[in-house]
């Protein structure tokens, strides 16, 4: 280690990690962003950069909400945060090292404060050939779109429900891709109408959405609802998908299968400190507790964004400005006082963007057939362990994700349980009868992300 | 399986499986794999199955290829560099296997 102690070490260089670093280092601090991508904009606002210097004429395809990265990116840029991209951090302990890695050499940084803003992954969505090449997240097919300007070359589908798979749809047909078809699984607008009011009250998201189901349909791709059965079907590629819908089987042919089942956070980094953690029932997935400020339950460690409760790009934003104030006040920069005048305008911000997620959360729950899917389907990708395994697991007297675990090898792969740990859990929970929050999720253990010896021998 | 919007931004070559592959400045070495006809980065090492990128942020791991000799880099976090040589991983032999034969 260098000796060196930096005031605020944020990881994630998303809308969270930006703002929150621009306004920290606004107000004093000094500030590092580590982030493992070549760029900052995180998953949202991913090539932002590139396209808007390179590709300019992809931004009205990409859309307003896209667009408006711009502005947080370069305000980032201008501040004097540090940024180190292509940078994995691999280990955070709670006295607040962190263990980074870059470039084939790994370090050890101490940081007065730590700011996890790590963001959402998609829920993983096991389905029947979900593991064959062509069968993809639809957050992956975005972000090829962004990063690199690619669309599938042959007919593709998108499958589940969820915003973005509706704005993934909306920006291929504007793409020129050739959309198949949008398949959604489930929309409850009646659970969802008891949320109208906050979702009206949010803003533009209602008529964005109806805006994006509008450029679909204008496109001419069919959206068939109440999708049961998802399939991919295939060889060696995916060639087709199978399904049922309107009381009949289909079969679609596609080289290129999008499956979505909306985001959850990603609670890598907080489970394996430990911090403390709850489960959200309404988004089906683990968040830390933290306070009103993003502090979690260790000191000095703190979150904001998507991975202390799915948000948005927007709302993250807002939380990471909070939250840089609270560094500030900790830090002792400003006082309490000031920092509450300073946070005003972006926690009544936040806590407007937020009222659109109960009305969100009711009308796109993750299917409850692929959560819980049959006994032949993968679950475990990395070491291939299927949904039966499981079960068969858990009559042996596996009675939680981690027993499992050690039975099965589910978890032990190069993803460390990412594509895994949500669905063993609601396996077992559905199993034995247990609520998720009782069942539990694995014990993630550090480094979370690989380390080559080389680069553990580089550490001093 | 993936085309470029753009097609004359490809100015960079890269090997893949020691054939030359041009490749755009900024692409991820998984979306240049995505672009060049064959999408598998590596096979299992449990049954030998294909695997193409899946989640392309860093979180499913089905993209590992080798890198220029390191093998089990993540593919879709890794910018393309002019005379980049990038292989697919194949099966690695297991101890079980071994055992087997």
């Amino acid at each position: 280690m260098s000796g060196e102690i930096i005031d605020l070490a944020v990881i994630g260089a998303g809308p969270a990690g930006m703002a929150a670093a621009t306004v920290a280092a606004d107000l004093g601090l000094d500030v590092t962003v580590f982030d493992e991508n070549p760029a900052p904009g995180g998953q949202i606002y991913r090539g932002i950069e590139a396209v808007a210097t390179k590709r300019a004429s992809d931004l009205a395809m990409l859309g307003p909400a896209y667009e408006a990265g711009k502005t947080i990116v370069s305000a980032f840029r201008a501040s004097k945060a540090k940024h180190q991209p292509n940078t994995s951090v691999w280990l955070v302990q709670k006295d607040r090292q962190l263990g980074i890695a870059s470039g084939g050499r790994a370090s050890m940084v101490q940081a007065r404060r730590i700011l996890i803003a790590s963001g959402a992954q998609e829920r993983p969505v096991p389905i029947p050939g979900w593991t064959l090449p062509g069968v993809m997240l639809a957050g992956a097919t975005q972000g090829l779109l962004k990063s690199a300007g690619m669309v599938p070359s042959g007919p593709v589908v998108l499958a589940g429900n969820g915003p973005l798979l509706y704005q993934l749809g909306a920006q291929l047909a504007a793409a020129g891709a050739k959309v198949t078809a949008l398949l959604e699984t489930e929309a409850r607008y009646g659970a969802a109408l008891q949320h109208l009011p906050g979702a009206i009250a949010s803003g533009g998201y209602l008529a964005k959405g109806l805006g994006l189901i509008s450029a679909i349909r204008k496109a001419g791709v069919p959206i068939r609802r109440n999708v049961t059965g998802l399939k991919a079907i295939g060889k060696d590629h995916v060639e087709a998908v199978e399904f049922a819908a309107n009381g009949r089987a289909w079969r679609l042919d596609c080289e290129v299968l999008c499956l979505h089942q909306g985001v959850v956070s990603n609670a890598q980094l907080t489970l394996a400190i430990p911090a403390k953690h709850e489960w959200n029932e309404a988004q089906r997935c683990w968040r830390p507790v933290t306070d009103a400020w993003g502090n979690t339950d260790l000191e000095g460690i703190a979150v904001a964004g998507d991975c202390g409760g799915i948000g948005g790009a927007e709302a993250a934003a807002h939380a990471g400005r909070i939250a840089a104030c609270e560094a500030a006040r900790a830090l002792g920069k400003i006082d309490a006082p000031q920092r509450d005048t300073r946070a005003s305008g972006d926690r009544s911000a936040w806590e407007r963007h937020l009222r659109i997620r109960p009305f969100l959360d009711a009308l796109y729950p993750p299917s409850r057939a692929i959560a819980v899917p049959a006994d032949d389907v993968t679950l475990c990708r990395c070491e291939e362990v299927t949904a039966g395994e499981v079960r068969a697991a858990v009559r042996q007297g596996g009675t939680g994700p981690n027993q499992v675990k050690s039975f099965t090898r589910t978890g032990m792969g190069p993803c460390q349980g990412r594509m895994c740990a949500l669905t063993v859990s609601e396996v077992i929970a559905d199993q034995l009868g247990k609520s998720m929050a009782e069942v539990g999720t694995y014990r993630v253990r550090f480094p979370i992300k690989p380390l080559t010896v080389g680069e553990l021998a580089s550490l001093e | 399986m993936f085309r470029r919007l753009h097609t004359s931004s490809s100015t960079l070559t890269i090997t893949l499986d020691g054939v030359a592959l041009k490749v755009a400045p900024g692409d991820s070495v998984a979306a240049a794999v995505l672009a060049s006809g064959n999408p598998a980065c590596r096979q299992t090492p449990v049954t030998g199955s294909d695997r193409a990128p899946f989640c392309m942020m860093g979180a499913c791991f089905d993209c590992l290829v080798e890198i220029d000799g390191v093998p089990n880099r993540q593919a879709c976090l890794v910018e393309v560099r002019e005379g980049m040589q990038v292989r697919r991983q194949a099966r690695p032999t297991l101890v079980a296997d071994r055992l087997a034969s």
